[in-house]
């Protein structure tokens, strides 16, 4: 038997890692909710499990979302995921090979030089040993772009990179030893018995010449081990913690789980896959512009860990959904914060009883047109729509028209789910027994809740997209080409929230130039501060936000263009140009 | 519906501050110290969607904190739907719902 005293420190690591996730991921797994829990059996036997594999192999150990975002920081992460997965497999290959029997297979392929110390005789072996040292040095210098992270970020695209807790620090460290430990350890055996390739025999002979390692090597082996047992035994409690949980995340989110409105263990299973890359902190403005850091999403996951969320750390945020792009991981983050808000607000209850006031009217148009508060707010955009409504001898109903009630949308953004629902009963009373066919919102606050909460039996379109449909519709609305140049400015709910990008820019194509801006147009848009779901934000650093974007979107443009009431007006408060809805400047060029 | 800014005549009433509760105003003070800007023009109660129905008026909401007066303010905050027009016509730029948010989670977790 092959056995060494320094094995232990590794071998007690990685038997309480193992047994303690079986029984954490039982656990959780167990306590999923029972109506999604049938959908799991059904994906076992289906073709999902190779879409599953597949999709462990390029984001779990490739990366390739991250690569996509730089390839150096793309390099960094695959290095150390996919590297380690090789030094594994191949080890344990090159064990199973070339090792003498019996084999340990606990813990011999980690320590396969110091117990197998014949150097490499055929060319297999060799071709095994040389595999393994060009995978250490694929770890090693991913270990060197960490460190180099950690003192220039910006090399790899990040202008700031995560402050890490003690436990992920100390985690951290032990992790960035492992692989310089391993080459130290192996060069030291192979110092004697020459039985390493380039990278550790060469190491081992110009290391004995001047540090005489081979004395030194029983020592090395223990730190090893012992580092291992460190790494190991505070992987469950840092954010090392998402390596084994986001290969169960894709697995689940593939069996077609998700969080919604409430914290399940998926969601906990979701918090504890965020690797704190630190990617999600560029992309958001509240801590580019006014720098806080509470909200951004690593930090907040960070505070999940240990139990210390604090109320601002979820309601100072804009729900903006840049991180949720930008994230590697896909962590359904708005959802989480949102169900954590939920259950901050639980005893809070409104009470609407004046709903009741109001009566349903039937109509006998097609064409149910719902304005929404914000709209209400900047009439310009309402009486486009009547304007344009006219122009074309169509005859709509007025929803909203004198006095509104809420589409639930900012009561759900504060967290209060249920009393939202109240608004969204009686809304759908009001629409369904309007009896129109299509509903035109100018609203996207409006649009995104319509489509995702309400169960409407008319179309819901939002403006755009029905401004769209008219103008490819046998002409229905003619125009007249302008030579003006303008930008056109996403709004988060219609855009990330709504994955509306292509209609309003068909419409603008045909009235004037439309300036690209790729860095902040679509999925990456920026935000223009004057979010619902933000309760801290003061106006001072609405405007900062809102400043920052028009700098960047207009430059020497002759109007931004917007689609949402609430844009338009966040907006106006710091542009030298014209903020114009897409209804507006359609009527501006009507022939 | 509409609404009277005429005047009425009121009944008579005393403000007691030595026994009303103002741990609310304080409270406010310290998490939202953009209330203190509000100067109860009315802009908000003008402009609510919810006040179209209801009594809620959030101007006298905010007269009421500085009194101390929370058995009013937690009656009529209930009738509230955040939609944030109030923020948008606040004259003063007061965080209207942040306030309001601020209100709801105060009233959840004191006694009445």
């Amino acid at each position: 038997m092959k056995f060494h005293w320094f094995v232990v420190p590794f071998s007690a690591g990685l038997i309480f890692l193992i047994l303690y996730l079986i029984i954490l991921y039982t656990k959780w797994i167990v306590k999923l909710p029972k109506s999604d829990k049938k959908i799991l059996s059904g994906t076992v036997f289906s073709s999902k499990i190779f879409n599953i594999v597949w999709e462990i192999f390029s984001e779990a150990l490739l990366h390739i979302r991250i690569f996509r975002k730089n390839v150096l920081l793309g390099y960094m992460h695959s290095s150390f995921a996919f590297g380690w997965f090789l030094l594994i497999v191949t080890g344990a290959i090159e064990t199973q090979l070339f090792a003498s029997k019996p084999i340990n297979h606990l813990y011999e392929p980690i320590f396969f030089k110091f117990f197998n110390t014949t150097a490499p005789n055929n060319s297999l072996h060799k071709a095994f040993a040389f595999l393994m040292d060009l995978w250490l040095l694929y770890v090693l210098s991913g270990i060197f772009l960490a460190l180099s992270k950690r003192f220039y970020s910006r090399i790899m695209g990040l202008k700031k990179t995560t402050q890490l807790y003690w436990t992920d620090q100390i985690a951290l460290i032990s992790l960035w030893l492992i692989f310089p430990l391993r080459l130290l350890a192996e060069s030291s055996t192979t110092a004697t018995y020459q039985n390493g390739s380039f990278l550790t025999n060469t190491a081992g002979i110009y290391l004995e010449q001047h540090f005489n390692i081979s004395n030194m090597s029983i020592y090395l082996w223990w730190a090893y081990s012992i580092d291992l047992l460190i790494f190991f035994g505070l992987l469950p409690f840092s954010r090392y913690m998402h390596i084994p949980t986001e290969i169960v995340l894709i697995a689940l989110r593939h069996a077609g789980f998700k969080t919604k409105n409430e914290i399940n263990s998926f969601s906990q299973i979701e918090i504890h896959s965020c690797s704190s890359c630190g990617i999600c902190i560029d992309a958001c403005q509240l801590q580019s512009v006014t720098n806080r850091n509470n909200m951004v999403p690593t930090y907040l996951f960070q505070k999940e860990r240990y139990g210390k969320v604090l109320k601002p750390d979820l309601y100072n945020c804009l729900f903006c959904g840049r991180c949720e792009e930008a994230c590697p991981v896909n962590i359904s983050i708005i959802n989480i914060k949102l169900a954590r808000r939920k259950e901050r607000l639980l005893k809070s209850k409104q009470n609407y009883q004046y709903l009741s006031k109001i009566q349903p009217t039937s109509t006998t148009t097609e064409i149910l047109y719902f304005a929404g508060c914000m709209s209400h707010l900047t009439p310009s955009i309402t009486r486009s729509m009547i304007k344009i409504f006219e122009h074309l001898n169509i005859s709509y109903y007025f929803l909203d028209k004198d006095d509104t009630i809420c589409c639930g949308r900012p009561l759900m953004l504060a967290g209060k789910i249920q009393d939202a629902q109240k608004l969204i009963e009686k809304n759908t009373d009001l629409i369904k027994a309007s009896k129109a066919k299509i509903m035109i919102t100018s609203c996207p606050i409006c649009y995104k809740i319509f489509n995702e909460e309400y169960n409407l039996p008319v179309k819901v379109m939002h403006h755009s997209q029905w401004l769209s449909e008219s103008l490819t519709d046998c002409n229905k609305l003619k125009l007249n080409q302008s030579a003006k140049t303008a930008v056109y400015h996403d709004p988060c709910d219609l855009g990330r929230g709504s994955n509306i990008y292509d209609e309003p820019r068909n419409v603008l194509k045909q009235l004037l130039n439309v300036i690209d801006k790729k860095a902040i147009q679509k999925e990456k848009s920026l935000c223009c501060g004057g979010s619902l779901a933000d309760f801290y934000l003061n106006e001072n650093d609405r405007v900062k936000i809102a400043r920052n974007a028009y700098v960047q979107l207009i430059n020497d443009e002759d109007y931004l263009i917007t689609s949402c009431p609430l844009c338009k007006k966040t907006f106006q408060k710091v542009a030298d140009k014209p903020v114009l809805d897409i209804a507006e400047i359609i009527v501006y060029n009507l022939s | 519906m509409s609404k009277s800014f005429g005047f009425l005549k009121k009944n008579d009433r005393t403000i007691d501050y030595d026994k009303n509760d103002r741990a609310l105003f304080y409270y406010l003070m310290r998490v939202e110290p953009s209330a203190a800007l509000c100067i109860a023009c009315g802009a908000c109660t003008a402009t609510c969607s919810s006040g179209n129905f209801s009594s809620l008026d959030l101007h006298k909401i905010m007269l009421s904190i500085r009194r101390g007066e929370k058995v009013y303010i937690a009656k009529e905050i209930t009738q509230c739907v955040l939609c944030g027009k109030c923020q948008l016509v606040c004259p003063k730029n007061v965080n209207t719902r942040g306030i309001i948010f601020q209100i709801m989670s105060f009233l959840q977790s004191s006694q009445l």
